[in-house]
């Protein structure tokens, strides 16, 4: 007689898929999967049901058929002799031109915002807590509609600017500011502005190395260099000498009013304007938020510890909280720049003609493909989601704290 | 569990399956009222009225389908729908038909699977300026700032007329009338263009209408009409013979203060099938004897709505054109009630 005995060995029983625990998970999951695939596979019949009812078909086809209809702001050519698909492009240029601008210029209103808000100045700190409860707690759309409304309406209109009329151009005569938009110079690029370019592109180039070299140094020996005016001369100057050495080859166009309008310069169109200001100070206010809380996850002690060190308050703020406060506030940035892209979709709202208002608008309405334009623009934010966040991890990773 | 699960897919399944293919009529009639897209409001054609209520030449069409459907011309829910919205509201059915000056295209026709049944107003595509701007002729407008609606035939005829006549212009996407307006009088747009009847209407609404001229190029044909969805040939019998009925009416001088004497009998035999005195039209579109009745006595016969409403004494002031009865040179014809 031994005292071990071995586990009894039953054949497996159906009751064991619930009561066993070595089974019970899979169970759970298998049925959860099963659940899930029926309800995907309802929505599809259904939708092919719908659409065979409605006598119609799932057919990409339109995007290669003539488009039609005028597109004002194109970054890429395009003329209503081009397809579906270059309307496509083109609202996909300008909601990518929309966004950009915006996360930029959210950027600087949140962290100037957020940090004022933690001033000892009462007066200031309040201001931002009147814009960051103003634009947070209100709707976007209602602030784009304003801000356009408000363009539109207190601005002047191009025929003011003739002869006699109550308006005139500002900066010598430089830039229109009219009730369709702002007419800015059109620069020209003439000969040798390649060079001109390429030694531009060198002094940012220039203008990393030294950077990274006057950190190595820093961490060296503990000598700082002026890296600020450094930076900003590196900026300029190289550019500005060759400028004249090269024979100013790039020369501007002044816009001019001719006939109906302004021509010559670049316009600037208001729906432009309205949507960038409206994105930027609306998700400026969530910025501004992330970056009060960041700084004030940074505990007391380690501002005390820097000062006690001797370490001039700017430099304390950008050697010892930003970098601490950066790993609480990428995260969340995160969120609100793919926020304010997918917000980019109310431009139809001010008629700019962002991918929503082309593909997702006007094509949709031309054709009566609402099933395929709708799945192609959701593709299309996702993808541009994913790209942003993919990219922001990379940032995040880099500033993130290391574990050694 | 899992057996339940699958019933329980089956009958939703079923139950969508059977809501595409249900009856419009009988929907209808079971939900007590009309669900009719119109616009989001365009003076004379659907605006609501001080008091709140829709009125206007489209607006009367609804009522006079909801009037033969339930005798009752207020038995009528108005969806607002912009040039945007007003097909995937039709197609999913959120409204039962459309009265939304929409132009009758093939594709519309045949691509998109509606059903246009008739043509209520015969427009083109026409161009208003500021009389200020000293222009008289579209052939004029090279370099111009043009409001359009966006999602319109107008939107694509627009491009036509300035790429076939070598123009460049510049497009002002818009979504529905009011905010044209808004952008055409505030001068973010030199130009605004939509149908000739769509400019005298919103015209008329402006402080000062003397000062701005449509100009006198028409640049596109726009037959306007209602429409409903393809598939549903009873329910766009209805619609079409309720049009149908408006029209004849006119010809045959029903108006909507003999209406009731003429239910009485009259001489004229085609009067007493359209008022359902004789035969049995009604019937056969599975309505009322007194269909047609019900819709002339409500919104009075075409020529009494397009008078009430867009007419040459209305601020509007339309002329009949092409819209008057074809015995009077215009294009309205109805085919006979027989």
């Amino acid at each position: 007689m031994t005292a071990m005995t071995d586990p009894p060995n039953e054949g497996f029983r159906l009751s064991q898929l619930i009561y066993d625990t070595r089974y019970r998970s899979m169970t759970i999951q298998a049925v959860a999967f099963m659940l899930i695939m029926a309800g995907i596979i309802w929505l599809a019949n259904n939708t092919v049901q719908n659409l065979s009812a409605l006598g119609k078909d799932f057919d990409f086809g339109f995007l290669w058929s003539r488009a039609g209809y005028d597109i004002n702001q194109r970054l890429i050519e395009y003329s209503n002799d081009s397809t579906h698909g270059r309307a496509a492009m083109v609202g996909i240029a300008n909601t990518l031109l929309v966004a950009v601008l915006g996360c930029v210029l959210a950027t600087l209103l949140g962290v100037i915002a957020g940090v004022l808000r933690l001033s000892k100045n009462w007066v200031v700190a309040r201001l931002m807590t009147f814009y960051v409860e103003g634009f947070r707690n209100i709707p976007l759309l209602l602030w784009i509609i304003v801000i356009f409304a408000v363009m539109t309406e207190s601005t002047p209109q191009p025929r003011d600017f003739r002869e006699g009329g109550t308006a005139s151009m500002i900066l010598n005569d430089t830039v229109a500011i009219t009730n369709r938009g702002i007419f800015i110079p059109n620069p020209v690029w003439g000969e040798g502005s390649g060079a001109l370019i390429a030694i531009f592109l060198a002094s940012l180039v220039g203008i990393w190395a030294f950077r990274r070299y006057a950190r190595k140094l820093q961490e060296q020996t503990g000598q700082i260099l002026p890296v600020l005016w450094v930076s900003l001369g590196l900026f300029f100057a190289p550019v500005i000498l060759a400028y004249f050495i090269l024979g100013r080859p790039v020369t501007l166009i002044y816009p001019e009013l001719g006939g109906f309008n302004f021509t010559g310069g670049i316009q600037v169109r208001n729906s432009l304007i309205a949507l960038w200001i409206a994105l930027s100070l609306y998700t400026g206010a969530f910025i501004a938020e992330v970056v009060r809380a960041g700084i004030l996850s940074v505990s007391r002690g380690q501002t005390e510890a820097a000062f006690a060190l001797g370490i001039q308050p700017s430099r304390t703020m950008n050697l010892v909280i930003l970098p601490q406060a950066l790993r609480v506030i990428i995260p969340p940035l995160i969120s609100q720049y793919l926020n304010l892209t997918k917000n980019s979709s109310l431009a139809l709202a001010v008629g700019y003609m962002d991918v929503r208002s082309t593909l997702g608008g006007i094509t949709i309405n031309q054709t009566g493909r609402e099933l395929e334009g709708m799945l192609l623009l959701g593709v299309f934010y996702l993808i541009t989601s994913l790209i942003i966040s993919s990219a922001m991890n990379l940032y995040n990773n880099s500033v993130k704290l290391k574990e050694r | 569990m899992k057996k339940s699960v699958f019933l329980g897919t089956l009958a939703v399944a079923g139950l969508a399956a059977g809501f595409a293919s249900a009856q419009t009529l009988a929907e209808v009639q079971a939900r007590g009222s009309l669900n009719c897209g119109v616009t989001t409001g365009l003076t004379g054609f659907a605006a609501p009225n001080a008091s709140g209520e829709w009125e206007g030449f489209d607006v009367g069409l609804c009522r006079a389908v909801a009037a033969a459907i339930f005798g009752d011309a207020t038995a009528v829910e108005f969806v607002p729908t912009t040039g945007q919205t007003r097909f995937t509201a039709l197609a999913s059915g959120e409204v039962d038909m459309l009265a939304r000056n929409t132009t009758w295209t093939f594709s519309r026709d045949v691509d998109l699977a509606f059903e246009f049944v008739g043509v209520n107003y015969y427009d083109g595509q026409g161009f208003m300026v500021p009389r200020a701007l000293n222009v008289s002729s579209a052939m004029e407008l090279d370099g111009a700032t043009v409001c359009i609606q966006t999602g319109t035939t107008t939107e694509l005829n627009l491009a036509d007329f300035f790429s076939s006549n070598n123009m460049s212009y510049e497009p002002v996407p818009i979504e529905t009338n009011a905010e044209a307006q808004q952008q055409y009088l505030a001068g973010a747009c030199d130009v605004y263009t939509t149908d000739a009847s769509g400019l005298a209407a919103t015209r008329a609404t402006f402080e000062d209408p003397s000062a701005h001229v449509v100009l006198p190029e028409i640049v596109s044909k726009e037959p306007l009409g209602p429409l409903v969805r393809h598939g549903d040939n009873e329910w766009a019998d209805i619609v079409r013979w309720t049009l149908n009925a408006l029209i004849a009416a006119e010809e045959l001088g029903i108006t909507s203060a003999n209406v009731n004497e003429l239910a009485a009998g009259t001489e004229n035999p085609e009067i007493n099938r359209i008022l359902g005195t004789e035969g049995d039209l009604g019937a056969m579109l599975g309505l009322d004897a007194a269909w047609a009745r019900n819709a002339i006595a409500a919104v009075g016969n075409y020529g009494e709505l397009f008078e009430s409403n867009i007419g040459e004494n209305t601020p509007i002031g339309l002329a009949r054109g092409l819209n008057a009865q074809w015995t009077d040179g215009g294009l309205l014809y109805s085919p006979p009630f027989r």
